[in-house]
């Protein structure tokens, strides 16, 4: 890809190569676990509200990293993402019904249309590549959003709740309740910590040597024998079944699902919340994640910017301005030039 | 369907189609020329709808007057907001022009929110073209249909001629092909930019102001033009403006039967269309023509 002009008189090797800030994650596996460590013993110290928080941005974290699979990793910029939350979610409330289903059953359902939607699209989408990419991507989120948003399989614009919140019983007794305030804490942390983990994996393998490669030249590793259609699809079927996966929380979480969760608004803005957090870094696209759920909440905030908090998108819209002017490299990138200057 | 029937049903795919042009081949110059992805686009197709609301109670029945200091009001303003946004994002990564133009429909919306409120607001079309034609024995077709499609032809063949037959198009064209040798020729790629950035905004403005008396004027109105319009570019090919124009045909002909044939399913045709296109010939439809 990184060889092939882009059909926009720019270069795709903008994504694909960006600078190597963040791809040898300072620190190793440190951080992550101190960080996880820490977020599972706030339950004890913060209110309610601020657990909703934290589960919010996990949620959103794991979407932004399935999203990292894609661009960071890859290279294949979809502007198309939120069309895989959204089946997730809606398939979560659709399998669940008026009596509920079992957790087991409800995820595993969500992941796998989420994943097969992503093999049709990745499918026909591969065939093109730069901006036109981004754009089919687009299309087809489109597409998907219009069927939950017209037509009666979804409940039509207002979207349909979710009555009966998923549970793990075995033997009678019920082990997961995910319609518990605490349970659902660390479940999603579970969850993140879990996609954290496997993206780690993923990307420390021959497939994930490999998806750099194609990253960073695709014709070279065609030319050393990989099939890099096969192993884009891969990723791409990959990045749908974790957004998926984050459909569903999410869909349990909020107890209700709306079209909104496909509009490509969402997928512009997990886009952002990688482009916030540093793109090439799964650390980042945690970062970001939290960076954009807490700037919205901020600028959402009654207490801190009185009439304007009705007004919430002007704020935000703002600060993400500013952002792209002051931190070309996102927050990654800062947290790198402080250290380059620290340390002279 | 009856024949007079199909007949109202063809004018207003091509009107719609034409209208979709003036939006999208803006959007294809700044896409092709500048290498910019620009999500903001909608929101000067909303600008001039809301201009054209704003603007209604000064000039009165000064139609024409109206939309020419419209068109104005949004060039200059397409050429600040380049000078003040873009200007010194195009050695940046493509991702960041991206996220800038997110950040400006967001900032754009809630402007629209402060200055003109939620409300829905309709504009009138001008005395000397309210009317409408008869057609067969039952369907009437509106005059100002009718002139809006003739406005967005004047526009097409103005936007040709420009294009193909003066040096500020042979300019405009040659920074499509080869940024850099432009630049080495000692053209001003940055004033380039920045009239180009303006003349796109002007032509979605422009789209705005015509589109004002047909669909009403409302919040939001910019982010469904935008997506359709991604799509005419998509098809037609990115950077071709003849490739936009037979796109933009095509989407107001699938979008205006699909509507017709499909009503619940209307919405994915454009779409379906789009991928079909894109299997059959990934680069669209005129890869590169002008």
């Amino acid at each position: 890809m990184a060889t092939e002009p882009l059909a926009a008189g720019g270069s795709v090797a903008d994504v694909g190569s960006l600078p190597d800030i963040g791809r040898h994650e300072p620190g190793g596996w440190r951080v992550p676990l101190a960080a996880a460590v820490v977020v599972a013993l706030l339950p004890a110290l913060v209110s309610p509200y601020t657990q909703d928080l934290v589960v919010s941005i996990a949620v959103y974290a794991i979407f932004a990293l399935s999203l990292e699979l894609l661009v960071g990793a890859t290279g294949l910029v979809s502007l198309g993402h939120a069309a895989f939350l959204g089946i997730g979610a809606y398939l979560t409330v659709l399998v669940s019904g008026d009596e509920g289903a079992p957790l087991i059953v409800v995820l595993a359902l969500a992941v796998a249309g989420a994943a097969a939607y992503a093999l049709f699209v990745g499918a026909l989408s591969l065939r093109t590549r730069g901006v036109y990419f981004i754009m089919v991507t687009l299309a087809f989120a489109q597409m998907a959003y219009f069927v939950v948003h017209d037509t009666k399989v979804g409940g039509g614009s207002d979207g349909i709740f979710l009555s009966v919140k998923p549970m793990l019983r075995v033997a009678g007794t019920t082990l997961v309740d995910l319609g518990a305030r605490l349970q659902l804490y660390y479940a999603v942390l579970a969850a993140l910590a879990a996609t954290y983990a496997l993206l780690a994996v993923i990307l420390r393998s021959r497939f994930g040597h490999a998806l750099a490669g194609i990253r960073v030249n695709e014709q070279r590793m065609r030319a050393a024998g990989f099939p890099t259609t096969a192993y884009k699809l891969a990723a791409f079927v990959i990045a749908g079944a974790l957004a998926g996966l984050a459909g569903a929380l999410l869909a349990v979480k909020d107890g209700a699902v709306n079209p909104e969760l496909l509009a490509w608004q969402e997928s512009g803005a997990v886009l952002l919340m990688l482009i916030l957090g540093g793109i090439g870094s799964l650390r980042g696209a945690v970062i970001g994640a939290a960076a954009f759920t807490l700037l919205k909440e901020l600028s959402q905030s009654e207490a801190l910017l009185g009439p304007l908090a009705a007004h919430w998108q002007l704020s935000l819209g703002l600060a993400i301005i500013a952002f792209v002017a002051l931190l070309p490299r996102g927050l990654i990138g800062l947290g790198a030039r402080l250290r380059r200057a620290r340390h002279g | 369907m009856d024949l007079s029937t199909f007949l109202v049903q063809c004018l207003n795919a091509v009107q719609y189609g034409l209208l979709l042009f003036l939006v999208a081949s803006g959007l294809t110059l700044i896409f092709g020329i500048m290498g910019v992805i620009n999500l903001a686009h909608g929101s000067f197709y909303m600008l001039g709808a809301y201009l054209a609301f704003a603007l209604a109670p000064w000039f009165g029945d000064w139609f024409m007057t109206r939309l020419v200091v419209g068109v104005l009001l949004a060039a200059i303003f397409g050429y600040l907001l380049e000078w003040a946004f873009f200007s010194f994002l195009y050695e940046r990564d493509h991702l960041q022009q991206v996220l800038m133009t997110y950040a400006l429909i967001l900032v754009f919306e809630e402007l629209r929110s402060l200055l003109v409120g939620n409300d829905v607001h309709g504009v009138s079309a001008p005395d000397w073209l309210a009317g409408s034609f008869r057609l067969g024995e039952l369907m009437s077709y509106p005059w100002y249909r009718v002139f809006s499609s003739l406005a967005c032809i004047v526009v097409a063949v103005a936007l040709y001629a420009v294009v193909n037959r003066t040096r500020l198009g042979m300019m405009i064209r040659a920074g499509a092909t080869d940024r850099d040798m432009v630049r080495g020729l000692g053209v001003d790629i940055r004033l380039l930019y920045r009239i180009v950035f303006a003349g796109g905004v002007a032509l979605a403005a422009l789209a705005g102001m015509i589109a004002a008396p047909l669909s009403s004027v409302y919040p939001g109105m910019g982010s469904s033009v935008l997506i359709v319009c991604f799509v005419v570019v998509v098809i037609g090919g990115i950077g071709s403006i003849t490739g936009a124009l037979v796109a933009s045909l095509l989407v107001g002909v699938v979008d205006t039967f699909g509507k017709v044939f499909f009503a619940e399913w209307s919405g994915v045709g454009v779409y379906l269309l789009m991928a079909v296109i894109l299997v059959w010939r990934p680069e669209g439809l005129m890869k590169r023509g002008y």
